[in-house]
């Protein structure tokens, strides 16, 4: 049995998989229409979320799935003090596979030690977000056509963002990836990324505070947005939120075929003007997400 | 100068950092032994100017992954009839359980009852220890 905590638990290999899978279901929906008649998946949110959890529910029962959750810990059984591990364990009598979200880091670890049906972790606190990440992988390589030789800006709160931390683990593993690094002095990537993710891997990587001086050289910017439940001080949130605010004048310097990703939601990081961009794929992403989703409820229930 | 007899059976705990005799102490649990136990600070070291030493006076089974995880240059010393027998090779584990706790205040151990606390090496040569969970380093 298979979970998905962490984006590394899956090889390149099984990534290329996956993408081709998604491919294909954006291709012919129909015939996935019922490959999960009769499956259950259960959406365990214990803390607030849009885009990823209506993403399972809609990617299951495009599958010929139902699901069943809650979305909030206050409607749950955690808010009476039940464990993770008790949670989890109940729940894999009615369900068939588990899509999880907690505030703490390393619930979903938990949770996949104790459950007997598969785990996917839909974020855990400010860790690991790897269904965001494979839906970046599968909008780069639906936009860019390749993954090596990439230069991906990531622009924003690299400090606390856990989709720039995974992200920057994946493509580390591809060839030729270089990195820019664009953020304020606070909220720069923690030295163990660097230090044992990009200089282990011998990956180039610049670190900068000017977005303008780096735009023309990017295949790819992913902004992120400052996140106020990632700080404990209200006052360094409202310090740092408006670092970089993408405005189509910005863009001018862009290259043509540059595309614009965020994991969503925005506040006011990327000006509205630049929607109807057409580098602007933020919207595309999301939808990705729903069909990548599909791809891996498909993989992980061993589903042919 | 002051002198600490030697033990004839028991276990001597050579060339720990000077200061940190009482934290090995404390974390082996040997406060919780009836024998006699020394804990000797800033003794003088040749090789490291100023070193502490544990003797304990008895034979017991030492949790050798709590010395390999507090410092692997540590010497361990079993000393039987009043000779040192052997000399155990500390190395620094790869997983250590409920030796210490994650300080993370966004960790899952932080609520989950009856978690335990495991830690794994990520980093021999500067010997980082992350949380299995959350992947904390390990303070």
């Amino acid at each position: 049995m298979r979970n998905l905590i962490d984006i590394l638990d899956l090889t390149t290999s099984e990534i290329d998989e996956l993408i081709s899978v998604a491919n294909d279901i954006i291709e012919s929906p129909k015939k996935y229409a019922h490959k999960c008649d009769g499956k259950k998946l259960a959406t365990l949110f214990f803390e607030p979320s849009t885009r990823t959890r209506l993403s399972f529910e809609a990617a299951m029962y495009e599958l010929g799935g139902n699901v069943l959750g809650f979305s909030e810990a206050q409607s749950s059984s955690s808010a009476k003090g039940e464990s993770v591990a008790d949670t989890v364990k109940v729940v894999g009598y009615y369900a068939d596979i588990i899509a999880m979200r907690h505030p703490k880091e390393g619930a979903p670890m938990v949770a996949s030690m104790k459950s007997d049906i598969p785990i996917i972790n839909a974020g855990d606190g400010g860790h690991n977000h790897p269904t965001q990440t494979l839906t970046d992988l599968l909008t780069i390589y639906r936009e860019k056509g390749r993954f090596d030789g990439l230069t991906v800006g990531l622009c924003g709160d690299l400090k606390f963002g856990r989709t720039v931390h995974s992200l920057i683990g994946a493509l580390s593993r591809y060839n030729n990836v270089k990195f820019v690094l664009i953020s304020p002095n606070e909220l720069t990537i923690p030295e163990y990324i660097k230090k044992e993710v990009l200089e282990a891997k011998n990956i180039e990587f610049v670190e900068t505070a000017s977005l303008d001086e780096v735009m023309p050289e990017l295949d790819v910017l992913y902004m992120t947005r400052v996140q106020r439940e990632r700080f404990f001080n209200e006052q360094d949130y409202i310090r740092l939120k408006d670092s970089y605010i993408l405005t189509p004048e910005k863009l001018l310097s862009a290259k043509k075929d540059m595309c614009i990703l965020h994991p969503l939601p925005r506040v006011n990081e990327i000006s509205v003007a630049v929607d109807s961009d057409p580098r602007a794929k933020y919207f595309v992403q999301a939808q990705n997400g729903k069909y990548i989703r599909m791809a891996l409820i498909l993989k992980l229930l061993e589903v042919e | 100068m002051m002198t600490v007899s030697s033990i004839e059976n028991g276990i001597v705990l050579d060339h720990i950092a000077a200061g940190r005799g009482m934290d090995l102490y404390k974390a082996l649990g040997l406060d919780e032994l009836s024998c006699l136990v020394a804990v000797i600070t800033n003794a003088y070291s040749k090789k490291m100017g100023r070193k502490d030493i544990i003797k304990i006076d008895a034979e017991i089974d030492l949790n050798l992954d709590i010395i390999g995880y507090f410092d692997p240059n540590i010497t361990v010393n079993i000393i039987k009839d009043g000779v040192n027998t052997k000399k155990p090779k500390i190395e620094p584990p790869e997983r250590i359980e409920n030796i210490i706790r994650c300080k993370n205040p966004r960790c899952i151990t932080t609520v989950e009852q009856e978690l335990p606390h495991v830690f794994k090496l990520t980093d021999r040569e500067n010997m980082v220890y992350r949380c299995i969970y959350c992947e904390s380093k390990a303070k």
